[in-house]
């Protein structure tokens, strides 16, 4: 794979209840591999999948919210949050956990990887994409 | 008679608890697990509804759960009661009945 | 199938990697090692040790370029890189190191 191509991911459940959730976040980091320009979206439930203060230790299964905090390692850090999705779960940009990378290219300056948008801006954003992936 | 109603599914993405709300008798118990536990957060879009089901219906939520998806428990509605799997299996013995909405 | 240490079996799937994670200590890692021709020395169990730190972490086994990144990071650029990793784990820094570190193969890795 030589050509680098815009990948999107949209996350639409909510973790834990089904494995989608988790069978995302294991095809981005997969995507990452392989150097492609990767964003992820998270819109309806999937905005859950961004909560801090998960704790499964009484379910007695891996809690993966850790892994959302690597993605800035695999250089995938465009993450767009829907606002609608939010305001209609009573949630805010505070409620996520906040999700760092390091930029190369402005001397490794720890930047935001969440970016909270309207559905408008981000139908945008799914427009310009060559592929889209949904979960 | 009373009814455990159980729903493991977010309100945002079934209709499993606004049609559990609509069909469950006055004085039945209503139990959200797994996903359903969103529904118990006060200041979403569906709060309204289930703090007028509470009316006639006692809510609960399963601790566990709400923990695992990092649901604080100072953002639940005022009234809905938290459960751990003990007080699961209490509720299932003080019901007569237990219906699954799916 | 298994490896056995210390008169222990401990569950492995089909390619050698342990079932349980929590299974695993030091000697499983020398045992695994030692099926493979391999002497664990300071240098192996510095990766070994930072892989387990990074599953403990953040619930994954990094990709090789994620890992070759990190460890550049925390034990300088002389370690930071793919010759450094490549001759102390010739298979791979991802799929053997991981596998001495009880951790599963990683993602994406085939």
């Amino acid at each position: 794979m030589s050509e680098i191509k815009k990948f999107m991911y949209i996350n639409r459940k909510a973790p834990y209840g089904t494995i989608y959730a988790w069978e995302s976040l294991e095809v981005v980091l997969i995507g990452a591999a392989f150097e492609q320009d990767v964003s992820v979206a998270f819109v309806d439930d999937g905005v859950y999948q961004l909560c801090k203060g998960q704790d499964t230790t009484g379910l007695g299964i891996k809690n993966f919210s850790a892994t959302y905090r690597a993605l800035g390692d695999y250089d995938v850090n465009k993450l767009y949050v829907e606002k609608e999705s939010l305001d209609a779960r009573g949630l805010t940009l505070d409620d996520l956990m906040p999700l760092k990378y390091e930029d190369e290219n402005d001397d490794y300056a720890e930047k935001d990887s969440i970016r909270v948008v309207s559905s408008k801006e981000l139908a945008e954003i799914f427009d310009q994409q060559e592929v889209l992936f949904n979960f | 008679m009373s009814i455990l109603h159980t729903v493991n599914k977010s309100p945002f993405d079934r209709n499993s608890l606004e049609a559990c709300v609509r069909l469950a008798a006055k004085g039945g118990s209503v139990l959200l697990i797994e996903d359903g536990v969103y529904g118990a957060m006060k200041g979403t879009s569906k709060s309204d509804m289930v703090t007028n089901a509470m009316k006639d219906l006692t809510f609960y939520v399963l601790g566990p759960d709400l923990k695992a998806r990092g649901v604080d428990e100072g953002k639940l509605i005022d009234g809905v009661k938290v459960v751990d799997y003990s007080g699961f299996v209490n509720l299932t013995v003080e019901n007569d009945k237990a219906q699954a909405w799916l | 199938m298994g490896i056995e240490v210390n008169g222990k079996v401990y569950e492995t799937d089909e390619e050698g990697y342990l079932a349980n994670l929590n299974d695993w200590n030091p000697d499983v890692a020398t045992a695994m090692a030692k099926d493979e021709d391999v002497d664990l020395n300071e240098s192996h169990w510095e990766v070994i040790n930072f892989l387990r730190e990074y599953y403990e972490e953040y619930q994954i086994a990094p990709a090789v370029r994620v890992l070759t990144k990190a460890i550049g990071k925390r034990l300088g650029p002389d370690k930071g890189n793919s010759k450094y990793l490549y001759e102390l784990f010739p298979y791979g820094p991802g799929k053997q190191a991981c596998k001495y570190a009880g951790l599963p193969k990683p993602t994406g890795c085939v």
